[in-house]
């Protein structure tokens, strides 16, 4: 079965660059601009994996993970950060939310494929 | 880059480093030696090539052998070698090692440190467990003492931090200084640095359980090449382990190697 990350970033152009990479990846893609429509996404559809910003109007990044992990079938996602808070608290708080992973903006291919590796996403 | 140039290039690295220069790297010769021109000051990598055949100042030699020398670099680097290090060589290397309780790593390019670093997180997780009471030695050479130095330090660049390091790790053995992140002394004393050229005499270095010596020699000439590994056999104790580089192989030694099923450049002593 294919493999499915949704991308979530409210900036179209990070969520394209983003697209590309995880796409050559092997997955298939989704987008949303922010954790609302995102949790919108995963009621739809679950994914395998998320690709999360943490600011975002409407509802941040962190507030969808913590939502997301409530959900029925929403702690089997993984689930990784891509954002340009960097600090070491910032990055405690998200794996207590249940992340995976986490990436500090700028990113490039070889860090998500580094990333998704570390999540178990690919080999 | 113009072929008399690059042939003066291939020459000197031939000579000092072993390093074996096809014409296909051409590209990563001018992207590596670019910074070094910059850094002492020429227009251009011809104006630092015009000048090393006018006067080879041997400063500068040292620098571009560095340079090229130097593989690139970052934590766990390819992710399975390291996974199979933890899980299948650490254990039976454990059980052969019981009774002295005692097991001596050697990261023969080490570069600017994530390898010896990647190991010692891991053998620091197994030090309140399994190996608790063990004298462990990590020893890392490298033939560029400015990159020794640098690894010596623990610091590095979020970029660097990013490749290949689990993020627990980061967060439970790394503090941030501004833009870097530095390694606690803890793991950073967990290795010994010094400098070493492969095409030196090994014979002083000691016995190693396991040698790692990853993404250096596929720039080496095949007979160079061989030699080295003939070479690091003697100091791998027998049943010990040998990483090379995922592309890289021991095949022309079947009597030293043993290759380790289905993982590419991973060999136990014979």
């Amino acid at each position: 079965m294919t493999k499915t990350c949704l991308i979530v970033d409210d900036s179209r152009v990070v969520r394209k660059v983003a697209r590309r990479i995880v796409e050559d990846l092997g997955f298939a893609c989704e987008e949303a601009e922010n954790g609302k429509l995102a949790l919108e996404s995963c009621e739809k559809s679950m994914p395998s994996a998320v690709l999360l910003d943490w600011n975002m109007p409407v509802m941040d990044g962190i507030e969808f993970l913590r939502r997301l992990r409530d959900m029925k079938e929403g702690k089997s996602p993984a689930v990784i950060f891509c954002t340009v808070e960097n600090t070491a608290g910032r990055v405690r708080q998200a794996l207590e939310a249940g992340a995976s992973e986490y990436i500090m903006k700028p990113f490039d291919g070889e860090i998500i494929q580094s990333k998704f590796r570390l999540a178990g996403l690919i080999e | 880059m113009r072929t008399p140039d690059f042939d003066i290039y291939k020459d000197l690295l031939r000579e000092r480093s072993g390093l074996f220069l096809t014409p296909d790297k051409s590209a990563l010769l001018e992207a590596r030696l670019s910074p070094v021109a910059r850094k002492w000051g020429f227009e251009s990598l011809e104006a630092m090539t015009a000048a090393l055949k006018e006067n080879p100042d041997p400063h500068l030699i040292i620098r571009i052998v560095e340079a090229m020398a130097t593989p690139d670099s970052s934590f766990f680097r390819d992710g399975r070698p390291f996974d199979y290090f933890r899980e299948t060589i650490l254990p039976r290397l454990m059980d052969s090692r019981k009774k002295e309780r005692a097991l001596n790593i050697w990261c023969a390019a080490a570069a600017s440190g994530q390898e010896p670093y990647s190991l010692a997180l891991i053998l620091k997780e197994l030090e309140e467990g399994p190996l608790a009471g063990w004298e462990i030695r990590i020893l890392a050479t490298d033939i560029s003492t400015e990159t020794l130095q640098q690894a010596g330090q623990g610091v590095y660049s979020q970029f660097e931090m990013q490749r290949g390091l689990p993020i627990r790790f980061l967060l439970n053995h790394f503090t941030q200084e501004g833009e870097k992140w530095r390694l606690h002394d803890d793991i950073r004393r967990m290795v010994e640095y010094r400098y070493f050229n492969l095409l030196d005499s090994m014979t002083d270095m000691g016995k190693f359980d396991a040698v790692f010596c990853r993404n250096v020699l596929t720039l080496f000439e095949d007979t160079r090449k061989k030699d080295v590994l003939e070479r690091l056999a003697l100091q791998i104790e027998p049943g010990g382990f040998l990483a090379l580089g995922t592309s890289e192989n021991a095949d022309t030694l079947p009597g030293l190697f043993t290759p380790c099923p289905g993982q590419p450049g991973l060999y136990i002593r014979s």
